[in-house]
């Protein structure tokens, strides 16, 4: 009696593969491999520090908070993580405006030469960000913001500004144009039509932008690297790749970082899972 | 139009512009910021690599192509372009292949609703979302040769009889490179292509199944053709990614042991960076830039002509 239902459940399945059983121990490995390197680098990080020279144990008989709070009190990496913050902020709260800007004239206004426009976007993010570091440090320098969180704010913001031009334009696109010529019709400027009218309605398509913009500006390194040169202007990123370590490296200290590093981002990417990837995928299919 | 507009109150103005004309006035701060910090940039590096530049030695002279022609006779940047060409083809391979694996598999479970496998769906983004050069820390202390756990585990299961250093053997080297890096972009290649699936019509299944076709036969004959686009796309971004790593190896290895895992983005850096010789670097970059573009020109044709077969 239950092998039809079985069967009906699983029809439409592109696989003969019943054995269900099979698929969850392979998911299990899958998952393992996951998380498991995240789930050691927290084990690391509340070990005392004499477990931390020694395996087994791969358990600790006891944790503690050392780490965590010697890397949050009186070291630079919370100084870094307020950078990131400003940093990552800056850049998608520019790159949004900018970004809808463009993508509205892109996808709605009469401008000619559109495919060269869309063009050149698309150079921008293929040319490799290190051909462009040295001549970027030189435009920094005559702009007066040389080792500026702005600098790197601005230069990430324009970095991202495919990925959000390219990602708003199809959203825009989708929306009716009746409701634009509409507002035109009423009296309003493009301008407002756009605030006022399209924009609200291209919310969801804002935030998975904005969402994106922002994690690549919080994980961004190489400009991060190349462009500060001060504890007082160094992103998160960078304070964990030149975490200092006199003769040998601090492990759980260094573990503690990451994971504090890697958790607003991880939050992030849990918490609206479904909208990044609907984003990227609309993003890359489209484009 | 320029005339006019001084003779004119802001209001009036703004209403009489024409479409087109707001058109170019929104897109112009996008315009303005592209080309002050990525064209003019870019257009500096071309420049750049047809001079010989070296601050600490005074030199700035336009030399023309030469840069590229020392580029072919410099057995350091051939090392660098094999390092990276074996970096992109073995991890974007293994990426494509293990995602699409993970993809299929999760779109198996997730097909009845099942909080655990929801759970398993969401979870897979993790890694992506860790920033690289934490995962490079990461991997940096599993790979530890004392008190690694990848060794430790290795010696337990009796596969190694003494740790391995494996960011020291400069044949381990760039594996372990490659490991992190499958890592850490395997389950977000797997989303995208799940997305894919999910996108195709389940009716094209229970047809196939109703004309007798087998499991790998509805694969190959309907699963892969219709994700072929979402493949290549997937093929396209990380090609991209992978030709330009810097941030993995330079937290794992520096480039080393010797050059061992130097890819063409670590020299550029060095070359830049390090011995400051700016030209030379820019020429490095500008290759790069050319690699890469060959790379996704190729598989874009490679997508056109599959949406041209496939109606």
């Amino acid at each position: 009696m239950i092998r039809p239902t079985e069967e009906r459940r699983e029809a439409g399945s592109y696989s003969d593969f019943r054995a269900t059983g099979l698929r969850w121990v392979l998911l299990a490995v899958v998952m393992l491999f996951c998380i498991g390197p995240l789930f050691w680098q927290a084990v690391t990080s509340v070990k005392p520090d004499a477990d931390l020279v020694r395996l087994p144990p791969i358990l600790p008989a006891e944790i503690t908070a050392t780490h965590y709070e010697r890397v949050l009190l009186g070291s630079p990496l919370v100084q870094a993580l307020a950078n990131s913050v400003v940093v990552a902020a800056g850049a998608t709260v520019v790159s949004i405006v900018v970004g809808s800007f463009c993508a509205f004239a892109l996808a709605r206004l009469p401008i000619a030469g559109k495919s060269i426009i869309l063009g050149l976007i698309l150079v921008t993010s293929m040319f490799p960000p290190i051909a462009v570091i040295s001549p970027l440090y030189l435009v920094m320098r005559e702009l007066g913001l040389r080792d500026t969180l702005m600098a790197l704010s601005l230069t990430h913001a324009v970095y991202a500004l495919p990925l959000a031009v390219w990602l708003l334009t199809s959203f825009i696109r989708q929306l009716p144009s009746e409701l634009y010529y509409a507002a035109r019709v009423d009296g309003c400027t493009p301008l407002r039509a756009l605030l006022t009218v399209i924009l609200p309605l291209a919310r969801p398509g804002l935030a998975v932008a904005a969402l994106l913009v922002f994690i690549f500006s919080w994980n961004e390194f190489m400009f991060a690297l190349t462009l500060t040169a001060s504890d007082a202007t160094r992103t998160a990123p960078v304070a964990v790749a030149l975490f200092p370590g006199l003769y040998e490296i601090p492990w759980g200290d260094l573990a503690a970082a990451s994971l504090v590093v890697t958790l607003p981002v991880a939050g992030l990417a849990l918490v609206f899972h479904r909208h990044i990837v609907a984003g990227l995928t609309a993003g890359s299919v489209k484009g | 139009m320029v005339p006019r507009r001084t003779s004119m109150t802001g209001a009036a103005m703004r209403r009489t512009l024409s479409e087109k004309s707001w058109g170019y006035v929104l897109a112009a701060p996008a315009f303005i910021l592209v080309g002050c910090l990525a064209l003019a940039p870019i257009a500096a590096a071309l420049w750049l690599s047809l001079r010989h530049r070296l601050p600490i030695l005074a030199v700035d002279e336009f030399v023309g192509a030469a840069n590229y022609l020392d580029l072919l006779s410099d057995d350091r940047f051939w090392a660098a372009c094999r390092t990276t060409l074996y970096f992109t083809v073995l991890s974007v391979t293994i990426e494509l292949v293990l995602g699409l694996g993970l993809a299929l598999l999760l779109h198996g479970l997730t097909r009845r609703p099942s909080p655990s496998a929801r759970i398993a769906q969401v979870v897979t983004i993790l890694p992506w979302a860790v920033p690289t050069v934490v995962s490079a820390q990461i991997w940096l202390w599993l790979y530890q040769p004392d008190y690694g756990l990848l060794n430790y585990l290795l010696r337990q299961a009796g596969v190694v009889a003494a740790s391995v250093d494996w960011l020291a053997d400069p044949d381990w080297a760039i594996h372990a490179a490659i490991a992190m890096d499958v890592w850490k972009t395997t389950p977000f290649a797997a989303l995208l292509l799940l997305a894919g699936l999910k996108a195709v019509p389940e009716d094209l299944y229970d047809a196939a199944r109703i004309d007798g076709a087998g499991w790998w036969e509805r694969f190959r004959m309907i699963t892969l053709p219709l994700l072929m686009p979402i493949i290549l796309i997937t093929l396209v971004f990380r090609t991209m990614d992978a030709v330009r790593v810097f941030d993995a190896v330079y937290v794992l290895t520096g480039g080393g042991p010797g050059n061992a895992t130097e890819t063409l983005s670590i020299y550029a850096y060095k070359t830049l960076f390090q011995s400051l010789q700016f030209g030379y670097g820019s020429a490095l970059a500008t290759a790069m830039f050319v690699i890469a573009a060959a790379l996704s020109t190729m598989y874009l044709l490679l997508l056109r002509r599959h949406l041209r077969e496939v109606p």
